[in-house]
């Protein structure tokens, strides 16, 4: 098996507070190979966005990364000195996240934020990143490219300005973009787009996609595997038709049964009952026990670990029965 | 772009003209303009027809009109307490309340801006804190109080510095100033200190305060996760997005220290319009009461113009002539 | 961003509904209630500083309003003075005594006392002024927000230019006016109200504007549209409904102008257009004490001083720690 390009073992999250250490991603692993797209899906809160900001090392304080590893190619990163891990972001990892107008300072053309950034990683004269910039409008999908380059962020539509977050991200040709819910403030319409234009980079240029989101049908559409986090850990993560035509944790279950469908019988929409717990309230055993229809009592006091089974694997003690549990990292 | 100018225009000249009538009831009703113009021993009908001979008899529009063409022109009678005409006094006072006013404002600008900048960029460390306490104790000690404690220590505790009048001056035509000599630095230096302690802390804090709120945003967090260096974020992105909405609320700060030149000079006995404009005001004299109002109205509406169109200058999402794009 | 709160959001497409039942809804309402209150109580016993502040400003203002009985002396009563106390140097010096703790001035009054009591007029200003202020820009606020139209348009170009200059500035003019236009011996008794109502009248516009936003967003909502159609009268609207919405970020800035108010009274009584020597204010008892400065006499101004900035100090760092407390973002 080749080597995976970024590798997250047993990551762990926590955040000191008045009420004592709480832990907000707790023993997280999963790879991402070269040109993969893989899909994080949850609930707000689930732990998502923070362990995309974990791997590029914008954790805000006090959050800080309590444990485990994270390698790109074969290299660690967590425990490098800031200068490092900044020529690192940008360069190998990008991230977009969800609202483009926020992302953009306002007070400077679009044409200066590309070419600072072009700067910063490449070594070009000035025209050439000026050439460069262009072309990265270009790729993106933005007309008129050499006009629009001295234009500012406000004077942008809501689809061109994410569509510029994303030429932002790319300048360096990074080989990994962590995308936190690219498309959520964006129209329907202008999704789909966006989502085309994520895929079409990524075939053309084999860049990687962790592609956080809470849509389900987004990640259908776009991700090869798909990782479900609850409460701050992976409950289940495998091939995307298999977590989804054929979920085995309870959870995964829940969601994919409250996904209206058209045609069929007409029921009433299925709920799971109760809410995600908040960060100071996870209960012991399995975080998802006191939602499950299946919980029984092993489950209210042991915590499982990811179970593999045949193409996806679930932390559920339901399986426990038929698989051994498989210990250490996690492939595909 | 133009039609803005002008609409701010009008609105300055509306602004310019309700002072204006401010001061004019002033002048007219609380005063008595007679008054300012002849002696104590003047006959009752002589008034009367001093009275009908000034046209204070006319409507009220027409004296308005009067009242703003001679105030256009400086004139503004006599003074109640000096009997001398109130434009040649405002003109001897005025260069002592603008060079302290202006030493004030670079000092508050200079120190204050730098602080704010670094209390904003190091939240923890022990020199922020000190000066964070430090602007609190600014923000909160009264002005006087900031001169008196002055006064005392280096007047009459340590006797280095003076503790009133300008020191010595060199004269320019009508022009006073005191910052040509020794003398006039030494008694100008805790004025102005005093003077602008209040407005650096405030600049301070204001700064500090923005810079944190820019730190937050969403386009620093993605100016740091496309790899840019700190000090391309810190001083290229936050510096840049901090000084521009700071830009309007110092602008009027600083313009407000005209008006608290009114404590400094006071307390230490500062030659200037300050000073000029508090006995007037112990004294009741009207027409210098008016006269301060008008000019100190005028200065005013011409910092809050040029503060304006300065915002939208420097902010190209107010360049384009619509309405502002969701801007805080 | 990437903060541990999920923003709770659920876009087009969605498939994950958050069911609640009313009664889960309200558990974790009066939870959060009691959290917060937890919270409040807890960063104020955590932050040593703000304890300390507010002992302060609770010391002064109790020891402001029992002056009349633990006030050692009655320095207003001429009857009871003697030019043989006058200028007293502090007990702890030479040629002072117990008897007057913290000195005398040049007539003879007691420092402590006459701090005691000019406190007592220092608070009631400051208090009066903001209430008088915050009352008056609510008021005029709600109208303008609920009106709009033309009312909107005059009450806010007033505030407008009112902005524009400084509030020590629009004090002193109304205070100047009333000198010109009161009787000369009136104006001794009624000083406090005129310096109440100047300050009130140079503060009133903040409170206006924040009012006057919070009415125009909570305006277009349903809870008042409902009302309106279902025909309750507006004034009924405007109190019992939208009043207690907006009156949030106006607590905010009446602890904030507190201080300010102080401020601004002492500076007025220190320039001469404040309270009078006949009742003063910590402001007058500096500017007695101004003139004495050079002969030596300095406990006169700098004990009042002290307890000016003790108090102005403290008040701020009250407000400083509520403005935080309440604060979403900072939490």
């Amino acid at each position: 098996m080749s080597e995976p390009l970024l590798r997250v073992e047993n990551l762990r999250v926590e955040l000191p507070s008045r009420r004592g250490t709480l832990t907000a991603i707790d023993d997280v692993s999963f790879t991402i190979a070269p040109g993969e797209v893989l899909g994080v899906v949850g609930e707000s809160g689930a732990g998502k966005s923070l362990t995309g900001a974990a791997i590029i090392g914008l954790l805000e304080p006090p959050l800080r990364v309590a444990g485990g590893r994270i390698s790109l190619a074969g290299r660690r990163i967590d425990n490098l000195p800031n200068e490092a891990i900044r020529r690192i972001r940008g360069r190998e990892i990008a991230a977009i996240f969800q609202d483009p107008l926020a992302s953009l300072n306002p007070l400077y053309t679009v044409g200066r934020q590309l070419v600072e950034t072009i700067g910063t990683h490449l070594d070009l004269s000035p025209t050439a990143a000026r050439e460069r910039a262009f072309s990265l409008l270009r790729e993106v999908g933005i007309a008129g490219a050499e006009e629009r380059f001295n234009h500012y962020p406000h004077q942008f539509s809501g689809g061109m300005r994410q569509r510029i977050v994303i030429a932002l991200a790319i300048a360096a040709h990074p080989r990994l973009i962590i995308a936190d819910e690219p498309t959520t403030a964006l129209d329907v319409s202008i999704q789909a787009q966006i989502i085309g234009l994520l895929k079409r980079l990524c075939r053309d240029h084999g860049t990687a996609i962790m592609l956080i989101t809470h849509d389900m049908g987004v990640i259908a559409e776009t991700a090869q595997r798909v990782a479900v986090m609850y409460a701050g850990r992976i409950v289940e993560i495998g091939a995307v038709r298999e977590v989804i035509s054929n979920s085995r944790h309870p959870y995964t279950r829940g969601l994919m049964d409250s996904i209206p469908r058209i045609g069929g019988r007409r029921e009433r929409l299925h709920q799971i009952e109760g809410s995600m717990p908040w960060l100071g309230e996870i209960p012991p055993g399995c975080p998802f026990n006191p939602r499950c229809p299946e919980a029984f009592d092993r489950c209210r006091h042991q915590r499982p670990d990811l179970l593999a089974l045949a193409a996806t694997k679930a932390a559920c003690w339901l399986y426990d029965k038929a698989q051994a549990p498989v210990q250490g990292l996690v492939d595909g | 772009m133009i039609a803005f100018l002008v609409q701010r225009l009008f609105q300055a000249v509306l602004v310019m003209l309700a002072v204006a009538l401010i001061a004019f009831a002033l002048f007219n009703y609380v005063g008595d303009p007679i008054n300012s113009m002849v002696g104590q021993d003047t006959s009752v009908t002589e008034r009367e027809r001093l009275r009908q001979d000034l046209g204070l008899n006319d409507s009220f529009v027409v004296q308005f009109a009067r009242f703003v063409g001679r105030a256009a022109r400086g004139e503004f009678g006599l003074s109640y307490q000096q009997a001398r005409p109130v434009g040649q006094i405002i003109l001897e006072k005025v260069p002592a309340t603008i060079e302290l006013s202006f030493l004030a404002a670079t000092l508050a600008l200079v120190i204050g801006v730098p602080m704010g900048i670094y209390t904003g960029l190091h939240r923890r460390s022990w020199l922020s804190e000190l000066l964070l306490a430090f602007s609190l104790i600014g923000v909160s000690l009264p002005t006087f109080l900031i001169g008196i404690l002055l006064i005392l220590v280096f007047s009459v505790g340590l006797g280095w510095l003076p503790s009133f009048g300008r020191g010595s001056v060199v004269q320019f035509g009508w022009w006073s100033s005191g910052l040509l000599t020794f003398e006039g630095w030494r008694a100008i230096i805790m004025p102005a200190v005093t003077l602008s302690l209040f407005q650096m802390t405030l600049i301070m804090r204001l700064v500090r305060a923005e810079m944190i709120e820019v730190l937050r945003t969403d386009y620093i967090k993605f100016a740091r996760a496309r790899g840019l260096t700190n000090r391309a974020v810190n001083f290229g992105h936050a510096l840049k997005n901090t000084l521009v909405p700071v830009i309007t609320i110092a602008g009027l700060q600083l313009g407000s220290i005209i008006a608290f030149a009114i404590i400094t000079e006071t307390v230490f006995q500062w030659p200037g319009m300050g000073l000029m404009f508090i006995q007037a005001v112990t004294f009741v004299d009207i027409p210098v009461m008016a006269a301060y109002l008008v000019l100190v109205g005028f200065f005013f509406v011409v910092i809050n113009l040029v503060v304006d169109l300065l915002y939208h200058v420097v902010d190209p999402r107010l360049r384009v002539d619509r309405d502002r794009i969701g801007v805080g | 961003m990437w903060s541990t709160r999920g923003s709770g959001s659920t876009a087009t497409g969605s498939a994950l509904a958050e069911p609640r039942s009313a009664q889960a809804a309200a558990r974790s309402a009066s939870k959060l209630r009691r959290i917060f209150d937890g919270d409040l109580w807890w960063s104020f016993r955590c932050s040593p500083v703000t304890v300390a502040a507010a002992l302060v400003a609770l010391g002064i203002i109790v020891g402001a309003l029992l002056a009349p009985w633990i006030a050692p002396h009655d320095p207003f009563n001429p009857a009871s003075l003697s030019l043989l106390d006058a200028s007293n140097p502090p007990a702890w010096l030479h040629g002072g005594s117990w008897t007057f703790p913290l000195g005398t001035d040049n007539q003879g009054r007691d420092i402590l006392s006459a701090i005691l009591y000019g406190s007592r007029l220092s608070l009631l200003v400051g208090f009066s002024a903001v209430l008088l202020a915050l009352l008056l820009g609510v008021a005029l606020g709600l109208l303008a927000g609920w009106r709009g139209g033309m009312t909107d348009a005059i009450i806010m170009r007033i505030a407008d230019v009112e902005l524009s200059f400084p509030a020590i500035l629009i004090a002193l003019l109304i205070d100047g006016v009333a000198r010109g236009v009161l009787p000369r011996d009136a104006q001794s008794e009624i000083a406090s109200s005129v310096l109440i109502a100047a300050i009130a009248l140079s503060f009133w516009v903040q409170y206006a504007r924040a009012v006057r936003a919070s009415t125009l967003v909570e305006r277009n909502k349903e809870y008042v549209q409902a009302a309106r159609v279902i025909g309750v009268r507006p004034v009924t609207i405007v109190l019992g409904h939208l009043l207690p919405n907006v009156l949030g970020p106006v607590l905010v800035i009446a602890t904030v102008n507190l201080a300010l108010a102080i401020l601004t009274e002492a500076t007025l009584s220190f320039l001469g257009v404040g309270l009078p020597p006949t009742q003063p204010s910590l402001g007058t008892l500096i500017r007695n004490g101004n003139d004495y400065l050079f002969s030596g006499d300095w406990w006169i101004s700098l004990f009042p001083g002290l307890v000016l900035a003790a108090l102005i100090l403290s008040v701020n760092l009250l407000g400083d720690w509520l403005r935080d407390a309440f604060n979403p973002k900072l939490r």
